[in-house]
């Protein structure tokens, strides 16, 4: 009975790991509602602490914030899915942005230097693709090089100087309207390309490679899949998005310095993974991410109505990322172990890093009170 | 992969020759390429090569140093810590808070205080990482920014400035008793411990078990949860130690202190040779690492080379580092067979 129950579950778990053709609503799985209740509970919430929070203009403002770590999102799913990582995104972003910035102060025209600019983040994926595919260096290490290097590249280009001026149609891309409605620009490309991505990921035989790179690398490439022309394909396609939303932020900013989007690729991560998406690779969804993505905003947005500074919203943020892994584990846990027994060595183990913790806390806030109250 | 014990070293001699075995040895490698340099960079800038420059890359690269082992340690396990930079923002903050109210505390307090609370931060890192079976590089980084908001949360925005330090805090980085700055000598006193601690210690060598074979270890009746709870403890001290440091040395404590070191710490264990899936590293590989990228960072200062350019010269050169490694180590493999 028990062994027959343990294969049950074996093999559905397989199931949910190769999800097969579904109607839309079926793809919610039970993180995507968990997203979508987490959300509304924002909103409700939100809605009762401040009387600007469903403004449209607002709202409207605001989402265009987190568009440029959403475009970076896209292919960061597809990277993490096959269990590889892309720690260089913001500075491969940092570098394009910098270079078009660097040819727009030299006069050349913008659309020229836009293009520019893209073609060098997606060489820089391409860099990356190579090394992580072809030379097969673990694609943390190589991701943390070019992290350095492609920022480095930024600060050559432009030093302490700010390339601005773009003529207004640029700065649509980052500003603009669509028709006259309050939707961003940025906004609208987002919901395209993200739904585009989606059917990529769930409607294509490349999709599906990319789940079965992610849940066993050998396995794929003895099936005769072209593991590693995939692995470049998908880290050429993440730096041209980075390049992209480069374009977009300079857009948004109307002016372009060497530090632009430094941090934002833990913001891409933390919605990636925030989203459902298994940092070990095989497992995820493109809606949870995209739900993830809209949870942040609206999180950090409401936070920003009460007056909670950036940095201090990312505890929330942060709790949020640990939370969402830790409990269903412990949930597992505790409903795994039926005869719970209270150990006493462990009780007081647990009581003893609590006191701790207790401890660091009455410190925290004792030391911090003279300081803070004497000005 | 890597020769490391006496007879094997005969044994590989014998069979690849002199050239080969010395380049298998990731140190020989790291220490071949910062002979090249420290020759080509002396050749441009004749004052690279003397003692006070010497001393100030060492001042330079301390801090780094121990938080680089205490990073090894933990990648060796096959985790990554990537809080150290904002326990050191916190620890330093609080640290600093205590002293500006203290000023006539002993020093050796602030340090101790420094570790405690470090230690504390680590704690929780180990806990959720082992008990609540989260991977180490999503613990940490939600630890990065929850450390970094405590910072802001703490001071509120505040800093604590130069004047409002005493003097015998900031003299603990840079004062001199001893010949070197005691910044030094604490960075060299820390390898010597990790060195002893992860080569003649059994908890040491279970941190080697562990990171190679999870599995095989846990059989061996290693406790594979307690020794990775250890090395994220170990981590969070060490980076208390380090902001301790960090707060005398730059004599402040800012909301944005050591914001984006992890990555620094990580560099210098990878160039160092510690393998990032765990399992292999050494404490020499790091010291060298870490004093590569300390000596790139100041050559490039000495030859000119505009400072813009010099952390995309640094990527560079990490990238290198690890492509150079990478190709060696396919040499050796063809050359066995």
């Amino acid at each position: 009975m028990k062994e027959q129950g343990a294969i049950g579950s074996k093999s559905s778990a397989l199931l949910s790991e190769f999800p097969p053709r579904r109607s839309f609503l079926a793809n919610f799985q039970r993180w995507e509602w968990m997203l979508v209740a987490l959300i509304i509970l924002d909103i409700l919430f939100n809605m009762s602490r401040s009387p600007h929070f469903l403004d449209a203009r607002n709202l409207s403002r605001t989402s265009s914030d987190f568009m440029e770590i959403g475009l970076m999102m896209l292919p960061m799913v597809f990277i993490i899915i096959t269990g590889n990582i892309d720690l260089s995104v913001a500075s491969n972003m940092g570098m394009s942005a910098s270079f078009m910035g660097l040819l727009h102060n030299q006069g050349v025209n913008i659309w020229v230097a836009a293009l520019a600019g893209l073609l060098l983040g997606t060489l820089g994926g391409m860099l990356n693709g190579y090394l992580v595919a072809r030379v097969k260096l673990p694609a943390l290490v190589v991701t943390l090089g070019t992290y350095a290097f492609y920022r480095g590249i930024a600060y050559g280009f432009l030093g302490d100087q700010a390339a601005r001026g773009y003529p207004e149609a640029f700065k649509y891309l980052g500003q603009g309207k669509v028709f006259g409605t309050l939707v961003p620009f940025s906004v609208a490309l987002f919901i395209v390309l993200a739904i585009l991505f989606g059917l990529v990921l769930h409607r294509t035989t490349f999709g599906r490679y990319l789940y079965a790179i992610g849940n066993n690398e050998n396995a794929t490439l003895y099936s005769g899949i072209p593991v590693a022309r995939i692995k470049f394909i998908i880290y050429t396609l993440s730096g041209f998005m980075a390049a992209f939303a480069g374009l977009i932020l300079a857009a948004r900013f109307g002016s372009t310095r060497p530090d632009i989007g430094t941090g934002l690729e833990l913001a891409v991560i933390t919605a990636v993974v925030l989203g459902g998406v298994d940092i070990n690779g095989g497992k995820g969804t493109m809606l949870g991410a995209v739900l993830s993505l809209f949870l942040i905003g609206l999180m950090r947005f409401g936070m920003g109505l009460l007056n909670i500074q950036g940095q201090v919203q990312g505890i929330v943020i942060g709790s949020l990322l640990i939370l969402s892994i830790l409990l269903p584990g412990v949930a597992q846990q505790i409903s795994s172990t039926r005869n719970f027994q209270f150990q006493s060595r462990a009780v007081l183990t647990a009581l003893g890093v609590l006191a701790v913790f207790v401890a660091f806390f009455l410190f925290f806030f004792w030391s911090r009170a003279a300081v803070i109250a004497g000005g | 992969m890597t020769v490391q014990n006496p007879p094997a070293i005969r044994r590989s001699i014998a069979r690849n020759g002199w050239l080969w075995t010395l380049i298998r040895f990731r140190e020989a490698g790291i220490g071949l390429f910062i002979l090249i340099l420290v020759i080509a960079v002396t050749l441009r800038a004749p004052s690279f090569l003397t003692i006070d420059n010497f001393e100030d890359i060492l001042l330079n690269i301390s801090i780094l140093t121990i938080v680089a082992l205490a990073q090894t340690m933990v990648i060796i396990t096959h985790g990554i810590d990537l809080s150290v930079s904002s326990m050191i923002g916190l620890v330093a903050m609080m640290v600093a808070f205590v002293v500006k109210q203290n000023p006539e505390m002993p020093v050796i307090f602030s340090v101790l205080l420094g570790m405690a609370l470090g230690s504390v931060l680590g704690t929780f890192n180990g806990l959720i990482i082992t008990f609540g079976k989260v991977p180490p590089i999503i613990a940490t980084l939600g630890t990065l920014s929850i450390y970094r908001g405590l910072v802001f949360f703490y001071s509120q925005g505040t800093w604590i400035n130069s004047f409002e330090l005493p003097a015998n805090f900031k003299a603990l980085s840079k004062g001199t008793p001893l010949g070197l700055p005691n910044m030094v000598i604490i960075a060299i006193l820390v390898a010597i411990v990790v060195y002893y601690f992860l080569n003649y210690t059994r908890t040491g060598r279970d941190i080697y078990a562990v990171g190679s074979n999870p599995d095989a270890a846990q059989f061996a009746g290693i406790r594979k949860q307690r020794i990775t709870f250890l090395v994220y403890m170990i981590s969070g001290l060490l980076s208390g130690l380090a902001a301790v440091l960090w707060a005398s040395r730059f004599e402040s404590a800012q909301t944005n202190t050591a914001l984006g070191f992890e990555l620094q710490t990580v560099a210098a264990s990878v160039v160092g040779g510690v393998s990032i899936s765990g399992g292999v590293g050494t404490v020499t590989g790091v010291l060298l690492g870490a004093l590569l990228l300390g000596i790139i960072q100041n050559s490039l200062t000495l030859i000119r080379i505009s400072p813009f350019w010099q952390l995309a010269a640094q990527g560079l050169l990490i990238l290198i580092a690890v492509i150079s490694d990478k190709w060696i180590l396919s040499r050796v493999e063809r050359t066995k067979k």
